[in-house]
């Protein structure tokens, strides 16, 4: 089972997923799994790729504009829920967001 | 398609949308490894049995595994003919699982003995399917060969015994077999598999027993229901998208056409066409053999990119079903010689079929590849010769035993 998402805490894309740039955003697909998901937005590709650099997931979406941020947010949900995402070992015991 | 999971945004347009369009490298592609096979089934897509001499060799084959692993094609739907008896199947299988690029490949289970299967369920990233277009023996057996059904089934039991999970049996459905569906999701509970059921399409030697095969209006809605109530265990290669129009509820997934947009098909020489159904130079769109290989071609070809816009919809526009079902199925119309532009032949409607009456005087396209054995390599009886156990015809109701 897949620990509930914690915006609070780190993630980054999982070592076993790959992500295809496609002219919608891209395509996301799980070798553990075999499982294929979608990306619709570049700027979304943008924040999942770079989603390891930051501390938390509140931290990463802080550039995302407040228009769009509940939708990333779900989106990410949704991508942990998948394993496509996974959280960071924790590195520091400060939660952050 | 498999797995597909479109993340939900109301701030772009719908996947579906966006993939009209085409994609940077196939999601669903197809690749025939051989012409030859030790079947003659009736209703072959691909008009195979005699191996074509053209046929890529182990270093062509292997350096499309690469292209394929550089353009992040993820997986492969590998057929044929019958794609083990290619001398070098084993080994190319190896190299493209090394190479990142999965395989799942369509076998009518000549080669998979006890050992065999054991080396399967051992291998990560490899998918078996194994063909079946009957639930009995007599019904399978009239469309795929005497003795077919014994070698699926003995195939398939020595894959559940090698612990391989999840395996595929995938059936075309007949106007012999829909009356069996509740018989396949039996058999696939049986050995652990996952049942996918695909349409009959008149392409290759279809075309010759699909006006007598191809499911009766009313097995469409028995086939339509069945998946609205089975639909998420059950793979369709969504292959019934045309039955949408049947009612409220979509059949899972895409309900698109995708050739040349997510998916198409490369051929044991080399050639490249929209999707598996449509071998006919109409729908080549080049050769891997060119400058510029497999990625060239699906980039380039002027058919991809003609494919790629949107229809018109043509006589269909009007109609009140047409968001549901799109027109239907390209190869369908093409090889039964109606309009692409126009309704599929088993439009639920009722509108292919005035057309399909016209249709049949004219000379029909016939598929340009015709690897036939000169004479069947196995006894193949006409299913109206074979008579079914449980005849669908009789009453598409009736409840099995």
């Amino acid at each position: 089972m897949t620990a509930p998402f914690e915006p609070a805490r780190g993630y980054r894309l999982n070592p076993a997923v790959a992500l295809r740039p496609e002219p919608f955003g891209a395509l996301v697909y799980h070798f553990g799994t075999r499982r294929l998901s979608f990306l619709k937005a570049p700027d979304l590709v943008d924040l999942v790729r770079g989603l390891g650099n930051h501390r938390c997931v509140s931290d990463a979406l802080a550039t995302v504009p407040d228009g769009r941020r509940e939708v990333y947010l779900r989106a990410l949900a949704a991508l942990a829920a998948s394993d496509m995402i996974v959280p960071q070992p924790s590195t520091s015991e400060v939660p952050c967001g | 398609m498999t797995g597909g999971e479109p993340q939900q945004s109301e701030r772009v347009p719908a996947l579906v949308e966006q993939f009209k369009g085409g994609l940077a490298a196939p999601i669903c592609l197809t690749w025939e490894w051989t012409y030859a096979c030790n079947l003659a089934c009736a209703h072959c897509l691909s008009s195979s049995g005699r191996r074509d001499p053209d046929e890529l060799t182990t270093g062509e084959m292997m350096s499309v595994i690469d292209e394929l692993r550089a353009m992040q094609v993820f997986y492969v739907n590998v057929g044929g003919g019958e794609p083990t008896v290619r001398p070098d199947f084993w080994e190319l299988l190896e190299y493209a699982v090394a190479s990142q690029v999965g395989v799942k490949f369509s076998t009518n289970g000549l080669r998979l003995d006890a050992g065999r299967a054991r080396r399967l369920a051992g291998t990560d990233y490899v998918d078996v399917q194994i063909s079946l277009d009957g639930a009995s023996r007599d019904v399978n057996d009239a469309v795929r060969g005497r003795g077919s059904y014994d070698m699926a089934l003995r195939a398939m039991e020595n894959l559940a015994e090698a612990g391989m999970a999840d395996f595929k049996i995938s059936v075309v459905m007949t106007r012999h077999n829909v009356c069996q569906l509740d018989d396949f999701a039996r058999i696939a509970d049986r050995f652990g598999a996952q049942l996918r059921i695909t349409r009959l399409r008149p392409s290759g030697r279809g075309a010759d027993v699909w006006h007598e095969l191809h499911p009766t209006a009313e097995q469409q809605r028995e086939i339509y229901s069945w998946l609205i109530d089975h639909g998420d265990r059950v793979l369709t290669g969504d292959s019934f998208f045309h039955l949408n129009a049947l009612g409220a509820t979509t059949i899972p997934g895409l309900n698109l056409c995708g050739a040349g947009r997510v998916v198409c098909l490369i051929d044991p020489v080399g050639d490249v066409y929209a999707c598996p159904f449509a071998i006919h130079d109409t729908f080549k769109a080049g050769s891997l053999r060119s400058p510029g290989g497999f990625a060239e071609v699906w980039r380039s070809a002027p058919l991809f990119a003609q494919l790629r816009t949107e229809t018109s919809g043509g006589a269909c526009r009007s109609c009140s079903a047409f968001s549901s079902c799109q027109g239907g199925c390209m190869a369908a119309k093409f090889f039964t010689g109606l309009p692409l532009d126009g309704p599929d032949p088993e439009c639920v409607k009722g509108h292919g079929v005035s057309g399909l009456t016209a249709a049949a005087g004219g000379g029909l396209p016939r598929a340009e590849k015709d690897h036939s054995h000169h004479r069947p390599a196995v006894d193949v009886g006409m299913p109206s010769i074979g008579v079914p156990a449980k005849p669908c015809d009789s009453s598409p109701l009736a409840v099995t035993t």
